[in-house]
């Protein structure tokens, strides 16, 4: 076996590698990948994990105040999911080397960041179901693909979490439906709520496609695999019919059919408000990662405690063993 | 770093828009505290199925992790069987072991041979 | 199935959503499900010879003791000290509302006034609550406590459920058989975390300790027999608590000693002329828990979610 690799061998597994990729095929664990290929999944995916968990939450916010018993048991089942979700998303990103703790140490740090969407915050009920519709909608799209990414692990665990989505879309719009049929401080609830989470939906696909290397180098590589404009068209397109039945406005005097395109023209989202966003000062960027670290620093006892009785119980294990002996 | 205006944002995972500039990746760096180790899950959905790999959590032994298993896993479906394995003690073999430039020091970077293909056919999965 | 089909179907999620909303998926099936799964109707008639009164009044005792647990519990979502401890206490938190929901729809059928579950959950006040003092208590987002409590709650209400699987009113039977296997397992749960933070570090050993002396007070009302159920106990409807007392005490005392621990003795809270929780005389902790779990119901009378 050899010990240092030489470099006509690296050419033959990239080789390998980029033959994968072409027919593609899955890459898996164990693989042979360029380091470039391995960090910007590791990246994409521990990314992906933190938006679940701190995306839970803006809408646990609401658990304790859901309007009816029925309400309630959907909100912390689907909750619930996402805390799964991240569970999911974390063990792909460890098949590429990394541990979730390092990885929730550098979200704490703010050393990775998780969707932007997630920094603002829920101030009715109704925004419970416009989360389901659009912010859940929105992700959908984005996820969608990525059950065909050339990741193995990743693309799998996507496959069950969007079985689990369509369920949390699916459970926003029925409470809107209820909403909009309901009383009328209700209807303008579910408007006031639509008016406030429609553009930072659309912010969620990124700003327009320029000539970004990072993605270009995704798709070639099929970790994306459509750009940020053609999913945010996507989603426009989708959700259009669906706020029509809710009898709620879009709130884009831009936005009409285009016929010519054979799809909907929409404005330009507020690229000022998205950049301050991202660069931590939205309106709860702060208020979520320090929830995010109370939760794992209050917690370290626990899981400290619980690795001390392992280590005990295994030792005692082995004075049974030998004095058995 | 980069600032915030060089940060290049794209929508990529499943959430949407990230920065994926200036992003620390880490790469196997010990985290600062001991963790619980990882368990790979192998359920059996019902009679006449093979146990089958359905993904993977961390927990203080062995005891919990099958219990956590079952949480996550299963949703608590009564009759399924439930198989957990500390990842550190599975021996994999690489599908490019026949490869004779394979270098088996690979094995420590990735660490553990996770999520293998679900049968569509198992339950609850 | 070709790894290809798969993916197919995958991408089907997508177009699954324009789809119109079938509720096959059993998570649609809260409110809907819950009582034909736990076997019985809600609206069966009340047994021979049991006054509807108290039966009404029991199936509230039960079902609030559920219903203002779970919402403690859920305090706990995006708190908890490890993701997996996140999906088991929000596990055990549905599980307990699911009881409630039935138990809070039984009592209303019975009653016999038009109320249902939302009605009795979101406009009582909270001296028309039964539930018990233990129910009521914040955890504060300590682990501990919330291992302590769990551990003490499922411990007796796996006693009385256990009882309540031969109860003559078909419901409470049907809520009990399914609630048996629900609240097996939070006891084992609570009782493995018992023995970890007790037997753990110096820290956890001292933190647990410290949970169960907290606790502790809140004991003794478990045990106290209502009136109600009394009379119920007699007509093969509900179990007297006083006598659970003896299965209580053995289960909590292997696992306390199991995790070198030490069984508190502390006097148990009182009551104000006899009344405590189960007559609707509650710690000051439930009027804050309802404040916040019926704002935004109240807000808005006659509205559908």
């Amino acid at each position: 076996m050899s010990v240092a690799m030489p470099e006509t061998d690296e050419r033959v597994l990239e080789t390998g590698f980029d033959a994968t990729i072409a027919a593609d095929q899955r890459i898996e664990p164990r693989d042979w990948m360029p380091e470039g290929y391995r960090k910007t999944l590791i990246r994409q995916i521990a990314q992906h994990a933190h938006s679940e968990i701190i995306g839970m939450q803006p809408e646990g916010n609401w658990i304790l105040r859901a309007p009816s018993l029925r309400r309630k048991a959907i909100l912390l089942a689907k909750v619930q999911d996402e805390a799964g979700h991240g569970m999911y998303l974390y063990a792909a990103a460890e098949t590429l080397g990394v541990d979730r703790e390092e990885l929730t140490e550098k979200l704490i740090d703010s050393k990775q960041k998780y969707s932007s969407i997630f920094n603002y915050p829920t101030l009715s009920y109704a925004d419970i179901g416009v989360i389901g519709w659009l912010v859940d909608g929105a992700a959908i799209c984005n996820q969608v693909p990525l059950c065909r990414c050339s990741y193995g692990p990743y693309a799998r665990a996507m496959i069950r979490i969007c079985k689990e989505e369509s369920f949390h879309q699916r459970q926003g719009y029925e409470l809107l439906l209820a909403m909009a049929n309901g009383t009328d401080e209700q209807k303008r609830m579910v408007q006031e709520s639509t008016d406030r989470w429609w553009w930072p939906s659309l912010m969620m696909f990124g700003p327009p496609d320029g000539d970004s290397p990072n993605s270009q180098q995704s798709m070639a590589w099929n970790i994306k695999r459509h750009t940020n404009d053609e999913l945010r068209q996507r989603f426009v397109d989708m959700s259009v019919p669906q706020a029509e039945a809710l009898g709620v406005t879009l709130p884009d005097p831009e936005l009409r059919w285009n016929d010519e395109r054979k799809a909907h023209d929409y404005g330009e989202p507020d690229w000022e408000e998205f950049k301050a966003v991202v660069a931590g000062s939205g309106p709860a960027n702060a208020q979520r990662v320090a929830h995010r670290r109370r939760a794992h620093e209050g917690g370290a006892w626990v899981r400290e405690a619980a690795q001390a009785y392992a280590d005990k119980q295994a030792a005692r294990k082995n004075e049974a063993r030998k004095a058995a002996a | 770093m980069n600032t915030p205006d060089e940060e290049e944002v794209t929508a990529e995972g499943g959430h949407g828009a990230v920065p994926v500039t200036g992003v620390e990746t880490g790469q196997g760096e010990k985290p600062s505290r001991r963790t619980w180790p990882l368990y790979e899950v192998f359920v059996r959905g019902k009679r006449g199925l093979n146990h089958v790999h359905v993904g993977s959590l961390h927990a203080p032994d062995d005891e919990m992790a099958l219990h956590n298993a079952r949480d996550v896993y299963t949703r608590r479906n009564e009759g399924v069987s439930i198989w957990v394995v500390k990842a550190d003690d599975i021996t994999a073999s690489s599908p490019a072991e026949k490869d004779p430039f394979f270098d088996p020091s690979a094995d420590k970077v990735y660490r553990h041979p996770t999520f293998y293909r679900i049968p569509e056919e198992v339950p609850h999965l | 199935m070709s790894p290809h089909a798969m993916e197919e179907d995958a991408t089907n999620a997508y177009q699954s959503l324009s789809e119109t909303t079938d509720h096959d998926d059993p998570r649609w099936a809260f409110g809907t499900g819950i009582v034909e799964e736990a076997g019985a109707e809600v609206s069966a008639p009340v047994p021979e010879g049991v006054d509807a009164a108290d039966l009404a009044a029991y199936c509230l005792m039960l079902g609030d003791d559920a219903l203002i647990y779970s919402h403690r519990l859920s305090e706990w979502v995006s708190n908890a000290p490890e993701l997996e401890e996140e999906v088991a206490l929000a596990n055990t938190a549905l599980d307990l509302l699911g009881q409630a929901r039935v138990l809070l729809a039984r009592s209303g059928h019975v009653e016999g006034d038009g109320r249902d579950e939302d009605a009795l959950a979101y406009q009582r006040s909270d001296a028309r609550f039964r539930n018990v003092g233990l129910a009521e208590l914040s955890d504060d987002l300590d682990f501990a406590r919330a291992i302590g409590r769990l551990l003490i709650f499922s411990t007796w209400r796996l006693a009385l459920l256990h009882r309540l699987v031969g109860s003559t009113d078909p419901v409470i039977a049907a809520v009990a058989g399914k609630g048996v296997k629900e609240l097996t397992y939070h006891r084992d749960y609570a009782a493995r975390w018992t023995l970890r933070l007790g037997d753990g570090t110096d820290e956890s050993h001292r933190r647990m300790q410290d949970a169960l002396d907290a606790l502790w007070p809140y004991v003794g009302e478990l045990f106290r027999t209502s009136d109600e159920e009394t009379r119920l106990a007699g007509a093969g409807v509900a179990v007297d608590p006083g006598t659970t007392r003896e299965e209580f005490d053995a289960v909590l005392d292997e696992v306390v000693s199991k995790a070198t621990l030490t069984l508190p003795d502390r006097p148990a809270i009182g009551t104000i002329g006899g009344r405590g929780g189960r007559q609707g005389v509650h710690t000051e902790h439930l009027g804050h828990a309802l404040a916040q779990m019926q704002s935004l119901a109240r807000q808005h009378p006659g509205a559908t979610w």
